[in-house]
């Protein structure tokens, strides 16, 4: 049996003069659920009243205040104009990890995609330190504490945004490794049973039904959002920490 | 062509063997990298039900930087399990045998 695993798959391929452009499925996934997001969006905010009269308005009021007490937690007070930023990752990461739920691919197997969101927490953390220390004190401090360590500080540097990416894509597409094997070994052992019984249908599999949503709860729903939230949370982390701290205000 | 007695076939053959058998046990010991997560992980959550079971109060808080902490010491376990997989499955070494 052969199961398709590492590198996005490529739906559309086209050339420009000589050089190939492919839409992968990461990209179109993407798409639709930054338009789904939209919607929801404004779905809940339409209609909005000073005094809360429809549930949804509630829901909306709920998620603002979590994520600007989450930023206000570990970020301080200063850093507020910081949460929506946080809300709209975690949202993208969250929807695109759940994604898996409706059968379609994870964005997050995607490294590319990743990839991206380290690296913007990357370009974050600089900008944060520079404008922080200024430019001569953010290339100081890699001499710190002594000049010899220079080196170990800038693979330090670069490691964070590696770990950030490497620790979601790795999370996600181990669980949907394992989710893809059980699918294949519940396969085998459907045709075994239909052998055995001598009754045999192509596409339905009975021992599909209901197996792997156990296994499915943990790697799909509870590894995602604890990902992302793990990455929202370090995002904040690491960007506080650069921006002076929470504990200056 | 002839190579002490076996066909030039039989030769790549076994050379293809031999080099997905180190795949494997390359994989097999990448995944050892497991070990050291495990260890660390429990003994933070263990720390973290000690806490909770002192502070009561401090469930909240207690949960939330344990569910972080245990997602920044899987790191390393998540690269040994990056490697098993690219072993198993993308064969990087095999592009490197040609005839």
């Amino acid at each position: 049996m052969e199961i398709e695993v590492l590198g996005p798959r490529k739906i559309i391929t086209f050339m420009i003069g000589d050089t190939e452009i492919a839409i992968s499925e990461t990209l179109v996934t993407g798409w639709i659920v930054i338009a789904a997001l939209t919607v929801l969006l404004l779905w809940l905010t339409h209609d909005m009243k000073v005094v809360p009269e429809k549930k949804r308005q509630v829901l909306a009021e709920w998620i603002v205040d979590f994520f600007e007490k989450t930023v206000i937690d570990s970020m301080g007070k200063k850093m507020l104009n910081f949460a929506p930023y946080i809300a709209a990752l975690f949202c993208f990461a969250l929807f695109g990890t759940l994604l898996s739920l409706f059968g379609l691919r994870s964005m997050t197997i995607d490294i590319n995609c990743t990839g991206t969101w380290a690296m913007i927490t990357f370009v974050l953390i600089t900008y944060w330190k520079i404008r922080t220390n200024g430019l001569g004190g953010y290339l100081k401090s890699f001499t710190e504490p002594v000049f010899v360590i220079t080196p170990i500080n800038i693979l330090s540097e670069v490691a964070t945004p590696l770990s950030m990416a490497l620790r979601m894509f790795g999370n996600i597409s181990g669980g949907m490794i394992i989710s893809s094997l059980i699918y294949a070994a519940l396969t085998l052992l459907s045709n075994a049973f239909y052998g055995l019984i001598g009754i045999y249908f192509e596409h339905f599999k009975i021992f599909q039904i209901g197996i792997p949503a156990v296994a499915s709860i943990y790697f799909d729903l509870f590894s995602g959002v604890i990902q992302s939230y793990v990455f929202i949370m370090l995002t904040m982390a690491y960007v506080g920490d650069a921006a002076g701290g929470p504990q200056e205000e | 062509m002839e190579t002490q007695g076996m066909t030039l076939e039989q030769t790549t053959l076994i050379a293809k063997a031999i080099v997905l058998a180190g795949q494997g046990i390359g994989a097999g010991l990448a995944l050892i990298a497991g070990i050291g997560p495990g260890i660390g992980e429990g003994y933070a959550v263990g720390k973290a039900i000690e806490t909770i079971g002192r502070q009561p109060e401090a469930k909240s808080a207690a949960t939330s930087t344990m569910f972080i902490g245990c997602a920044i010491a899987e790191s390393t376990g998540i690269y040994g399990l990056l490697i098993g997989l690219v072993l198993c499955f993308v064969n990087p070494f095999l592009k490197h045998l040609t005839v």
